[in-house]
């Protein structure tokens, strides 16, 4: 059989690197292979000059200043270095004084890289509060207020989410923070490379993003650390050799950060054309797929959502079924099944998703490989496996002859 | 999920789809049966409906429905061919273990067979109440190992 591979609508989970990257990266795996840190010879310098080029990309990317970049392994590791580091940095009392050691605001629908380092928070004595978002999946700035205490030393929001892709007030909450001298951070791993950012305009202290979510490698990142107004200092998770200025020692990924520069400066010429193209691809998908299926809802707000993602909800439905009949597509899924293999979204639960109509979602993010005929095979495929599902569902025949099947006496186990 | 071919094979082309009716119409049927087991927020209903001949007593026809993952899709769609022409006690014999071997179920999937198991039961059961015939087996109320 010929290579007969999926279609890849799955650019929120990763990208493919752009072979511009991937070109710029290669001399410094074999030709420029020296240590930035190496003072005092040409494979060092020559190193040092391709990081220095590559933090100010990244740099120009975010309307930064380049000594404001730390280069970390990927958004895992900016979000646990901003989170920690900014909470112990700033804790309003000792560890052990039996006091709470500070207050952190965040949100239940932030990716588990926000979420764990929180909890370890928790654990350690500070207190945080997980804003629920509204059914539309935002978080506003007036939530975040109506949560803010004296003690609160961080907020942490994501940009956009990684799931279905609302965006968040970060301006405003931005603003609102610095108006009480409240450290903010944002994850901004869906959104930094594909929509502008301004860190001055929108109020950021600390930002995170990742290569592989924008075109560039695996396993580099960046962290955005404010220098003026105020000055962001954080306590370094790992001690070492003192690189990034010691908030992040180790020997730099010199080829990652390279491509991560290419990736954030490519980026920047291109999103804005990219944005425009995506949003009428995705409409085109969510349009394609709604006229022609009856109980199935994009979830998160109708407008405020990047333009490459989007999330369906599909009634009657099971998740991993109705995964075995899209296999023809690479996506992710959210499921109504707890019985074994599949979890339920917490992020669908959370705003407010609920199993009654027992469905499962789909996640379908598109990237600037996908094209308008992918778009259309896959609003054919999707449409024809829910409706082959919705043959072979009980549920559906019931909802079809009126039956709530909320009232329904199910035998539980 | 890496699938063995016989549960691909009953999950792209499942057996005996369908139902005898409405829900009401099923209620008012004497010579049909209806299994119904599992809840939607558990991710799994089965539903298997058993037409029985009165004068043989013995099951001529079987259908089903199911809203499940790929297993218990497979579990109910053999659950139907194996039903078609066997006596309700010979019915009420047929263990989710079998289902299990048949179709090379891997361990998480085994629940998946147990519910098809217990639809086989329920929808027996059920036909035998509706023509005043003891239920000698327990009722598939209960979930055993579920
Ligand atoms: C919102 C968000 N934050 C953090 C991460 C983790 O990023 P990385 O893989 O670079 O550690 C991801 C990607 O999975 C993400 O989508
Ligand atoms: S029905 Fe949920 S795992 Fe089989």
């Amino acid at each position: 059989m010929a290579d007969a591979r999926p279609i890849y609508l799955d650019h929120a989970a990763t990208t493919p690197c752009d072979p511009r990257v991937v070109e710029a990266m290669l001399p410094y795996f074999t030709t420029h292979f020296g240590n930035p840190g190496s003072r005092n010879h040409q494979f060092g310098w020559d190193a040092e000059a391709a990081v220095d080029a590559a933090r100010e990309q990244v740099a120009r990317l975010l309307g930064a200043d380049e000594k404001e970049i730390i280069f970390t392994s990927g958004s895992t590791e900016s979000n646990n270095l901003a989170i920690k580091g900014g909470a112990y940095m700033y804790e309003k009392n000792p560890a052990g004084s039996g006091k709470p050691r500070g207050h952190i605001i965040s949100c239940v629908i932030e990716h588990k890289a926000v979420l764990d380092p929180c909890k370890r928070l928790e654990k350690e004595g500070f207190e945080v509060t997980f804003l629920g978002p509204g059914n539309d999946g935002l978080v506003t700035a007036e939530m975040v207020k109506a949560a803010m205490r004296d003690d609160t030393i961080l907020v942490t929001i994501m940009w956009a989410n990684n799931e279905i892709g609302t965006i968040n007030e970060i301006p405003a909450i931005g603003a609102l923070c610095h108006e009480r001298g409240v450290l903010f951070h944002t994850d901004a791993t869906q959104w930094a490379g594909k929509m502008p950012v301004n860190v001055e305009r929108d109020n950021v202290d600390l930002l995170s993003l990742s290569g592989h979510k924008i075109y560039g490698p695996k396993g580099v990142g960046a962290l955005y650390v404010r220098r003026r107004k105020p000055r962001v200092r954080l306590q370094a998770l790992a001690d070492g050799g003192g690189q990034e200025r010691g908030f992040r020692p180790g020997t730099l990924n010199v080829t990652g950060i390279v491509g991560l520069g290419k990736a954030c400066e490519i980026a920047l010429t291109q999103m804005d054309r990219d944005a425009e193209r995506l949003l009428a691809l995705r409409r085109r998908l969510e349009r394609g797929v709604t006229s022609q299926l009856d109980s199935c809802v994009v979830n998160g707000h109708a407008e405020k959502r990047l333009p490459h993602i989007t999330n369906i909800s599909f009634g009657f439905v099971e998740g991993e079924s109705l995964m075995m009949a899209v296999k023809e597509i690479a996506c992710s899924s959210g499921s109504a099944c707890t019985s074994a293999s599949l979890e339920p979204s917490y992020v669908l639960k959370s705003i407010g998703v609920g199993d009654e109509l027992a469905h499962s979602s789909l996640r379908l993010s598109l990237g600037r490989g996908t094209t308008e005929g992918e778009i259309d095979h896959t609003v054919d495929s999707v449409v024809r496996a829910v409706r082959k599902l919705r043959e072979l569902s009980p549920l559906y025949d019931m909802h079809k002859e009126g039956i709530d099947l909320s009232k329904v006496e199910w035998g539980h186990h | 999920m890496a699938y063995g071919p016989k549960i691909i094979e009953h999950y792209e082309h499942p057996r005996n789809v369908g139902t005898f009716g409405t829900q009401a119409e099923i209620k008012a049927r004497k010579d049909v049966g209806v299994g119904l087991v599992g809840a939607p927020e558990c991710g799994d209903v089965m539903q298997l409906q058993i037409k029985v001949d009165s004068k043989t007593g013995m099951i001529e026809d079987a259908k089903f429905k199911c809203f499940g993952c790929g297993s218990a899709i497979a579990s109910s769609s053999l659950a139907t061919e194996w039903l078609k022409g066997k006596s309700l006690d010979e019915g009420l014999a047929i263990r989710n273990t079998q289902i299990v071997e048949e179709l090379s179920l891997p361990p998480v999937k085994i629940h998946c067979s147990v519910l098809a198991e217990d639809a086989i039961r329920a929808a027996i059961n059920d036909y035998k109440e509706k023509n005043g015939l003891p239920t000698g087996e327990p009722s598939a109320a209960a979930h055993p190992g579920a």
